[in-house]
């Protein structure tokens, strides 16, 4: 059972798991958001024939080597966040690499992707991808502070930075993380709001306003690595909440029903809000988000 | 196996079926026809139940919506857009304007006939034609696409000598560069 085919066939049922759940969960945020606005909406598979369409379109762009490598960077991102992110707790087929990884790599990780992305959508020369890659590091810059205090807070409390280590202290307390360090779980979620994308935080994609941004010159084969890296990455993040504040999940309905709930966080949060301005998102983030990950971090020194 | 007849009759099913199902517009505002799209795209017509979805940039549309009346000025940016959309990629005139010339038929500056210099795939009668209209010349769109008979794209590389030609009377200051793939 310990064998290296065993675990590579593991990988890949992880990657085309995370792969038709991530899509089906885009599917039916377009559904929500259609019956929200009174609409009847597209089938909840819309996004898989979208996917099927655009892999069979011809991709007869040259922009230099970069761009086309800039795809490939954010797939790259995306399979490697969820082979370390642990997907079920204590099963054979999903144990990829999620005992050695730890949440300092994680975050490095989970910024590589956008950056080769930047570097592709650089090399387009289209102005448009420039301003929304611009917009995209500052949003970065935004969200990523108060993430990064709701982790390190984590990891003071429990003195881990294991992931595995904190769904076993959920275990062996009872209590999920979310109602043991509430102020953290209050930070990550507003967080999350920007790591998404959605309204009010798409600045970088606004498709009315910068032409989809940096990924204006990607058509075809290009901008189906970009959705399926996009919905393998969500399911990574949906499954690194539910580890860290939701106690993990031992079986797959389980882990569907919890990812769901936290994605329906962003999702709602979107669909009823403009977009802001560049500013605004970080003063946003800069703002509630800090603070609760300023108390988070108290609240981990004094307990 | 791979470039086997029959095989390859199904792959084109399954491919056309996807194309049909998920038609990625760019709505190329040039008239007053422009105004006729939210309404189709909104709440009340919701072209999205059918696949039919705003594409924002012409790297990622399918299909090509003029909607009105071409000038000289605008067919140059139009021929553009046309040639940098990716295969398989379809056209739509919108409204008797690019049919005949519509209202505009004794104009000086505006083309008459759309076909001569794009290949249409579809037309929409109308001046101008309702969201029903436009729904229901989506939904030929689609037909043509499942029956692998909305050839636009081919025909413009078949007969490329001729739509330049055409082009290339009306642009007197030609600048761009060539179609090439």
């Amino acid at each position: 059972m310990d064998s290296i085919w065993y675990k590579i066939l593991g990988a890949i049922v992880t990657v085309v798991m995370a792969f038709i759940v991530g899509l089906t969960y885009m599917g039916l945020s377009r559904k929500i958001t259609a019956r929200v606005q009174n609409r009847k909406g597209p089938p909840f598979y819309q996004n898989f024939i979208d996917a099927l369409k655009l892999a069979s379109k011809t991709s007869a762009i040259h922009h230099g080597f970069l761009h086309h490598v800039g795809p490939a960077f954010m797939m790259i991102t995306s399979i490697m966040s969820v082979m370390i992110v642990p997907i079920l707790t204590g099963d054979q087929w999903f144990s990829n690499l999620n005992f050695k990884g730890d949440l300092i790599f994680l975050l490095y990780i989970m910024v590589f992707g956008p950056l080769g992305m930047a570097l592709g959508a650089g090399q387009t020369g289209n102005p448009n991808s420039a301003i929304g890659v611009t917009r995209g590091l500052s949003q970065m810059v935004g969200f990523e502070i108060p993430w990064v205090m709701a982790l390190v807070a984590l990891m003071m409390q429990y003195h881990t930075t294991s992931i595995v280590d904190l769904i076993n202290v959920q275990h062996q307390s009872g209590t999920w993380l979310m109602f043991s360090s509430p102020f953290a779980f209050i930070a990550a979620v507003l967080a999350m709001l920007g790591m998404f994308r959605y309204s009010p935080f798409d600045i970088v994609g606004a498709p009315t306003e910068l032409a989809s941004g940096p990924v204006s010159e990607n058509g075809g084969k290009y901008l189906f690595t970009l959705m399926s890296s996009n919905s393998i990455f969500a399911f990574a993040k949906l499954t690194l909440y539910v580890d860290l504040f939701l106690g993990g999940a031992s079986n797959i309905p389980v882990l569907l029903l919890k990812t769901f709930a936290i994605y329906l966080i962003p999702m709602l949060y979107g669909i009823v809000s403009p977009r802001y301005r560049t500013e605004q998102a970080i003063r946003y983030f800069w703002g509630w988000p800090l603070f609760f990950g300023i108390l988070a971090i108290l609240h981990a020194t004094v307990f | 196996m791979i470039n086997d007849k029959n095989s390859q009759k199904i792959v084109d099913i399954i491919q056309n079926w996807s194309r049909k199902h998920s038609i990625w517009v760019l709505a190329y505002g040039t008239g007053c026809g422009a105004i006729e799209i939210p309404p189709t795209m909104t709440s009340r017509y919701d072209a999205e139940r059918l696949g039919v979805r705003g594409a924002a940039t012409p790297r990622q549309a399918d299909v090509l919506l003029i909607t009105g009346y071409l000038t000289t000025k605008t067919l140059k940016r139009v021929i553009r857009v046309y040639e940098q959309m990716q295969d398989p990629k379809y056209v739509i005139g919108f409204g008797s304007c690019t049919i005949n010339g519509g209202m505009y038929y004794d104009s000086y500056n505006t083309i008459k006939l759309l076909d001569r210099y794009l290949p249409v795939d579809v037309y929409i009668n109308g001046c101008m034609p309702r969201p029903e209209a436009v729904l229901a010349g989506f939904g030929k769109l689609q037909k043509l696409i499942a029956e692998g008979k909305a050839t636009g794209a081919t025909k413009y590389k078949e007969n490329i000598e001729w739509y330049k030609e055409n082009q290339k009377k009306v642009i007197t200051n030609w600048v761009m560069p060539d179609y090439n793939w």
